[in-house]
């Protein structure tokens, strides 16, 4: 059984221009001690994806499909089964450091209380927990900055309090959602490193989300391409970044500015813009802005399919992948070359 | 011979800081301090920089919007502080910024095609009603925006066609120098290449200096001929984006540059990262000599005590001492 079970899962909204299918019809799963990326657009559905995991979606919203964490379904569980969940077997590290701790408490009182209200742990012991977690996020000099306030720490600070927060009660899933993106690149670049630490030694789970292929490259096993609400894409990540199928994942891995690229060639970019969520098109969502489409993709909508043993896509002209998927399983060196 | 479109001679902006530290000693911050460069009509110069580095404190002093504390910003030749109401004007004409967040800068109660027509409203009176009109139908089609938009609000439109409509508004009026401050970092990336194309796009048609402020030097390297790397303020290395991102000089640029993460597993887990320890130091209290040897890997003693010089070498200056002649960078391997 894995430890993330995610089955059909659909959030819909009902809105005055109509029903908005936030998330529509996703399905995957995260395995104990493994990091899965969901890559997308604004608007594609990933956040909703995650908020919707840990109950976290406003009341109107409208979910439907299964979400299995540890066995236990958490569609429609009561408030009293995810307020016992989050924080102790499900943490969430969000986008902004900067608004997502209280600004009168310090970082070593808000630290203490996740302990406190979850495990009844006070005073010293408490404190060596608090100070313990913070040396292992890489905090420098974590006695003085226990008792400092948020606003006097930097932007990566606070992300790495952050993620102290999360893993303080060792959770067995952590819910990642951008959170690199508001920082600056040389901080993304510790904070990602700490990610990885962290997960090799404490075997936490992660769901990243992110719309950074270059983070998922650092971090992930296994990347979910989301597209107007839908998965396109599922695929081992040395697969995907080495022969994505889906056309869509190609063009956001093309359209990226690279270092490691001779530079003055034209930028490739994806025409047009992301579908309006409340009027679909009947065939496929990525259709108009495909260089591969012709008329069958704007009526009929594609289904996922297998496309190598552990890969998933959804479209009619998907790229061979079988036999770059074959030769990276047998050795991911070979790909590179 | 003519003066280049804009030249700063070590411009310095600090400002006074109130608070807990400053009670005793009058505390400045030094957002900017004693940056120089030239930029010649139509050629793009690229600012690069983590947050706080004074990237865009250093675009505001062009526009007067903030005061600048010493050196000379040149426009022409002449210096920005010494204009009248009426010169002012004109530079606020020749010079355009578009921001970072595309529906902030968009004034919601206004169309698109009234924000696109102002300039002319402001800056070309004796236009007649018509010539405007087609100038902004123009414009449309040359940013990429259907003319049948014209009459919708800035809330009807995405990021993306958002930032295009402040890129219609900032040439509309024929400027000599678009200043994009952050102009994509706020853009999915898909967005993000677009724009960029359109801005690489009007540039060659129009003939507009560009100065283009990021922090991700990977859209830096796109766009700039030239680049300018700061750090808390100071330069640290300005030279031809070539010879920069051949051979980086500063260790700051060479930092910059292995940050950013590459979208492959292969080589992004094999890589050696070396990341800079620590943050970014406070500002109202800098590192002794040279500001950047707190985080760098490669400080040795002589880095706490004296302020390296800027030195010239393949294609710029660097600011470092650990780099001598330009001979001796070539010969690194």
């Amino acid at each position: 059984m894995s430890l993330l079970e995610v089955a059909s899962l659909s959030v819909s909204y009902q809105t005055r221009r109509g029903n908005v299918r936030a998330v529509n019809d996703v399905s995957f799963e995260l395995e104990r001690g493994r990091c899965l990326g969901i890559v997308g657009e604004s608007g594609s559905g990933k956040t909703q994806t995650c908020l919707a995991i840990a109950g976290l979606l406003s009341a109107d919203a409208a979910v439907s499909g299964s979400v299995r964490f540890q066995g236990r379904e958490l569609v429609g569980a009561s408030r009293r089964t995810f307020n016992e969940l989050r924080g102790k077997d499900i943490a969430m590290v969000f986008q902004d450091p900067m608004t997502a701790l209280t600004p009168h408490l310090t970082v070593g009182s808000q630290l203490c209380e996740v302990l406190k209200v979850h495990e009844g742990t006070r005073g010293t012991a408490a404190r060596r927990r608090a100070l313990e977690i913070m040396e292992r996020v890489r905090i420098a000099d974590p006695e003085r900055r226990f008792d400092m306030y948020p606003f006097e720490l930097s932007g990566g600070m606070r992300q790495r309090v952050m993620i102290a927060l999360a893993l303080i009660l060792r959770p067995a899933l952590v819910l990642a959602d951008e959170p690199t993106t508001a920082l600056d690149v040389t901080v993304q670049a510790e904070v990602i490193s700490t990610f990885r630490a962290v997960i090799e030694h404490t075997g936490t789970s992660l769901l990243l989300v992110t719309h950074d292929l270059g983070v998922v490259a650092g971090l992930c096993d296994s990347v979910m391409v989301m597209y107007a609400g839908r998965t396109v894409e599922q695929a081992p990540a040395n697969e995907i970044f080495a022969a994505p199928a889906h056309p869509y994942t190609r063009a956001l891995l093309e359209c990226l500015p690279r270092t490691d690229r001779p530079r003055g060639a034209r930028m490739i970019s994806i025409a047009g813009q992301p579908p309006d969520l409340a009027a679909l098109p009947r065939g496929c969502a990525f259709a108009p802005r495909c260089t591969r489409a012709d008329e069958t993709c704007a009526e009929r909508a594609p289904v996922l399919e297998a496309c190598g043993p552990q890969r998933t896509v959804a479209c009619l002209h998907a790229e061979d992948s079988s036999s770059a998927a074959a030769s990276s399983g047998a050795s991911p060196s070979g790909v590179a070359s | 011979m003519s003066p280049p479109l804009l030249e700063l001679r070590d411009v310095r902006v600090h400002f006074p800081v109130r608070g807990r530290r400053a009670r005793r000693e009058s505390a400045v911050v030094k957002a900017v301090d004693g940056v120089s460069f030239t930029l010649e009509e139509g050629r793009t110069l690229g600012v690069v920089g983590e947050s706080g580095c004074g990237k865009s404190t250093l675009a505001r002093t062009l526009l007067r919007l903030v005061p600048v504390t010493g050196g000379e910003v040149l426009w022409n030749g002449r210096d920005v502080r010494g204009l009248d109401e009426r010169a002012m004007r004109e530079l606020r004409r020749d010079v355009r910024m578009v921001f970072q967040d595309p529906l902030a800068s968009l004034n919601p109660r206004m169309t698109v095609g009234e924000l696109v027509r102002e300039p002319l409203d402001l800056f070309a009176p004796e236009l007649d009603e018509r010539a405007k009109r087609n100038a902004v139908a123009a414009m449309f089609e040359r940013v990429g925006l259907r003319a049948d938009l014209v009459e919708r609000y800035p809330h009807e439109f995405s990021g993306g066609q958002c930032q295009r409509v402040n890129i219609a508004r900032a040439l509309i009026g024929r400027p000599k120098l678009l200043v994009c401050d952050e102009s994509v970092s706020a853009l999915d990336v898909s967005i993000r290449a677009q724009i960029l194309n359109l801005l690489i796009d009007l540039q060659v048609d129009t003939g507009v200096a560009c100065l283009f402020i990021s922090h991700d030097l990977s859209v830096i390297r796109e766009v700039s001929e030239r680049v300018l790397v700061l750090y808390l303020g100071k330069m640290m290395e300005c030279r031809e984006a070539e010879a920069l991102f051949a051979a980086p000089s500063h260790p700051y640029t060479t930092a910059l540059l292995g940050a950013a993460p590459v979208p492959d597993p292969l080589i992004e887990r094999n890589r050696p990262h070396t990341t800079l320890g620590g943050d970014l130091p406070s500002p109202i209290d800098p590192p002794s000599g040279c500001v950047f040897r707190t985080r760098c890997p490669e400080s040795g003693p002589r880095c706490a005590i004296v302020e390296p010089p800027r030195k010239s070498i393949d294609g710029g200056e660097v600011a470092c001492h650990l780099r001598s002649s330009s001979q001796s960078i070539q010969e690194r391997p």
